[in-house]
């Protein structure tokens, strides 16, 4: 008995010792590291090649969207390495990688659904040492990835996304977003819209169910109350909805005379056609705080002309600013079309990493944080751009737009004239207004 | 109560209904028939949108589109079940819906590699242009004429399975196949043309809605949510089932919309588990079917 006692204590003791030698080098591993590394850095960095991880929606409700991004990744990512485009302008660039590396990537689909975008960025992060991620075309898609970011301390320089959260109450300290918010996209808008319809309007809504829907919502409402409209309903819908009509009726019995159209993608589309259908575009004025990418192409100018709204970024600004050229024609050169604003923000974010990179010296996460965080100034095709310190909002000028009549389009792709080009100073939300509380580095 | 709103929504709930009614009926008629869940259903729903893009782009006339989104809808359900679908008709339903939603999911790709993810437009036809003024209500003429149409084609489709050889055929094959191969009539060709009818179901409802919604590779996957819902609340396989259920379905979205917009598809889906507990064949359901 206490033969077999002794033997016991004697197994375990000798497991325990096992295992705590073998745990040991561990230890001192990870303490050793424990000064540099930073998410990926510096394991992420030791190839001849960095490697950068994109969620994108290539189907579901925003794949249109996602397409038209990915094309703008992949542009960026080929001037960063090779030269070209934009890249040739802008100092600290050399075409030549990112401090010599080589960017390679990988797109992983996201089904415009948040979970598949944090299983995909995750894996990025841990398999393939990404030491960046950007995508996402919808800001559910965004936030989660942001928080992603954050959790494993690797840089996100977020896609689309123009929900208010995204760089207020859900701000992270390793993500930027350069995307207009709700509130920036109303502000600008509202006084356009003050001069063109007038001060006395009676607005309906129609608003997709989540966060970048409600924020559009709340944002438009509170700056065209303050230029005298008022609120007369708001039909909330689900995303992916197909059809309208019942949303529809209510809204032509609203008593409203301006139609608030916030459903976005193929949503926007579907809820567009079918307002014409309803004749609600005949009884009242569409105004749409933020146009889908493709809206004018797939609904047709007879029904977007008249209509006002903002984009992050509409293509005939080539004809006016050198960086805006550089960027849509040599766009246009690859892709056979003129490029939409989710290329634009996949267009413009690669750049701004890599040249917060570069002047950072450095891939180490805290140092780019650092570099975008002082609020550097680049010559982008929508003027100068610079990130804010407080909630790592670009401040860039937002353009306002009007839905061109079809006898004024020079060619099919001409569908809407640029109304304004709001500096971004102007709209930019003071900072303790969004509610962002930036967590530590 | 504003009741020129509710009159609005009750006809509205009939229009919507009714274009349920069309996208439910290729699923529950293939399941009926052949005891088949088919997962490719929301797939052939938007090749046929897609053939009609292409017919409408050639022709810019909108009966031949129809024409044409059905027809290239069967021909896919022909192809695809001599191919792979039969030899599945004896498999676990397991298999059934992996192999048929594998082909949905193959058929998606293949269109958004081919036409890209951008939506199409099909306009609404000439002689569908406009509102009509129904006194209490200003509503779209085509959603109109859907009624119209909808109401012809379910008379068909009633008359060819109901009131047909090939109908009788396909109704005693699922009671007993044996017997009637043994009576020499040959099972696998009826089952072959059931397969293409319910596809070329699917591929009309597509055309059909096609002016109305957007037509993307996406477009069928909504749908074959809101299939299923109506035919869980009707009864799967049962055709008056998937009427009435559709026309339950499109009542309880507009009727909640006008309410509260933003719980018309929750209410969907809590009357189909009210169904389930309560009577889980449905409501025109047959227990204990296979």
């Amino acid at each position: 008995m206490s033969k077999s006692q002794t033997g016991k204590f004697n197994r375990r003791t000798l497991l325990k010792a096992g295992a705590a030698i073998g745990a040991m080098p561990l230890v001192n591993i990870s303490r050793s590291f424990a000064q540099e590394t930073i998410g990926n850095y510096p394991a992420g960095t030791s190839g001849p090649s960095v490697f950068v991880g994109l969620t994108i929606p290539l189907t579901g409700p925003y794949s249109g969207e996602g397409d038209d991004m990915q094309k703008g990744y992949k542009l960026g990512i080929e001037h960063l390495n090779n030269g070209g485009g934009l890249v040739s302008k802008i100092k600290t660039l050399t075409g030549k990688g990112v401090l010599g590396k080589k960017i390679e990537y990988k797109i992983a689909d996201t089904q415009t659904q948040p979970d598949p975008a944090v299983q995909a960025a995750t894996n990025f992060i841990t398999n393939n040492k990404a030491i960046m991620i950007s995508g996402s075309v919808s800001s559910a898609e965004a936030i989660a990835l942001e928080k992603v970011a954050q959790r494993f301390k690797v840089l996100n320089m977020v896609g689309c996304s123009g929900a208010n959260e995204t760089t207020g109450k859900d701000c992270q300290r390793y993500a930027f977003r350069s995307q207009p918010s709700a509130f920036m996209a109303a502000k600008a808008l509202a006084p356009v819209l003050a001069k063109e319809l007038g001060t006395k309007r009676k607005a309906v809504y129609l608003v997709p169910d989540y966060a970048y829907g409600h924020s559009v919502h709340q944002s438009t409402s509170e700056f065209t109350k303050a230029i005298g409209w008022t609120e007369v309903g708001a039909q909330i819908c689900p995303v992916g909805t197909a059809d309208y009509s019942s949303y529809l009726l209510n809204i032509a019995n609203s008593g409203a005379d301006v139609f608030v159209n916030v459903a976005f993608g193929a949503d926007s589309v579907a809820s567009t056609k079918q307002a014409k259908q309803f004749g609600v575009l005949d009884k009242m004025k569409m105004v749409v705080p933020n146009l889908s990418a493709f809206q004018g192409k797939e609904v047709g100018a007879e029904i977007m002309q008249g209509v006002y709204g903002t984009q992050d970024f509409w293509w005939t600004l080539a004809e006016t600013n050198e960086a805006a050229k550089l960027f849509v024609d040599s766009f246009e050169a690859t892709n056979k079309y003129k490029p939409r604003w989710p290329a634009h923000i996949a267009y413009t974010q690669m750049l701004c990493w890599a040249d917060a990179v570069e002047r950072a010296k450095s891939f180490n996460p805290h140092e780019v944080i650092k570099a975008l965080e002082a609020g550097h100034k680049l010559e982008m095709p929508l003027g100068e751009v610079y990130y804010r310190e407080c909630d790592h909002q670009q401040v860039r000028a937002v353009p306002v737009v009007v839905g061109k009549k079809p006898s004024e389009m020079r060619n099919p792709e001409d569908l809407y004239r640029i109304v304004g080009l709001t500096p971004g100073v102007d709209v930019v939300p003071a900072c303790d207004a969004g509610g962002c509380k930036m967590p530590s580095i | 109560m504003n009741w020129s709103l509710l009159w609005a929504q009750l006809f509205n709930g009939l229009t919507l209904g009714a274009l349920l009614v069309l996208v439910a009926m290729g699923l529950t008629i293939i399941f009926g028939a052949l005891g088949v869940i088919n997962f490719a259903h929301g797939a052939f729903y938007m090749v046929g949108a897609y053939a009609a893009y292409i017919a409408y782009t050639a022709t810019y006339s909108f009966v031949i589109s129809i024409v044409a989104g059905a027809a290239v809808a069967m021909l896919l359900g022909l192809i695809i079940e001599r191919g792979l679908i039969r030899y599945y008709y004896k498999r676990p339903h397991e298999d059934q819906i992996l192999v048929t939603f594998g082909i949905g999911i193959i058929i998606v790709e293949a269109v958004r590699a081919f036409f890209g993810g951008i939506a199409k437009r099909v306009p609404v036809p000439t002689w569908g242009e406009g509102a009509v003024n129904l006194g209490f209500l200003y509503y779209p003429t085509y959603r109109i004429e859907v009624l119209g149409i909808v109401g012809a084609a379910l008379v068909i489709l009633y008359v060819v399975l109901y009131r047909t050889r090939i109908g009788l055929i396909v109704r005693a094959g699922i009671e007993d196949q044996l017997m009637v191969n043994i009576l020499g009539i040959n099972v696998t060709r009826t089952f072959l043309v059931v397969f293409g009818l319910g596809s070329m179901a699917a591929g009309f409802a597509g055309v059909v809605n096609s002016p109305i919604v957007t037509v993307n590779p996406e477009m069928g996957a909504l749908v074959l949510v809101q299939s299923f819902v109506v035919i869980v609340i009707g009864g799967v396989g049962s055709f008056w089932g998937a009427v009435v259920g559709g026309l339950i379905a499109g009542e309880i979205l507009s009727l909640t919309a006008m309410i509260e917009p933003a719980y018309s598809q929750v209410m969907l889906f809590a009357a189909m588990a009210v169904v389930l507990i309560l009577r889980p064949q449905g409501l025109f359901g047959v227990q204990g079917r296979q």
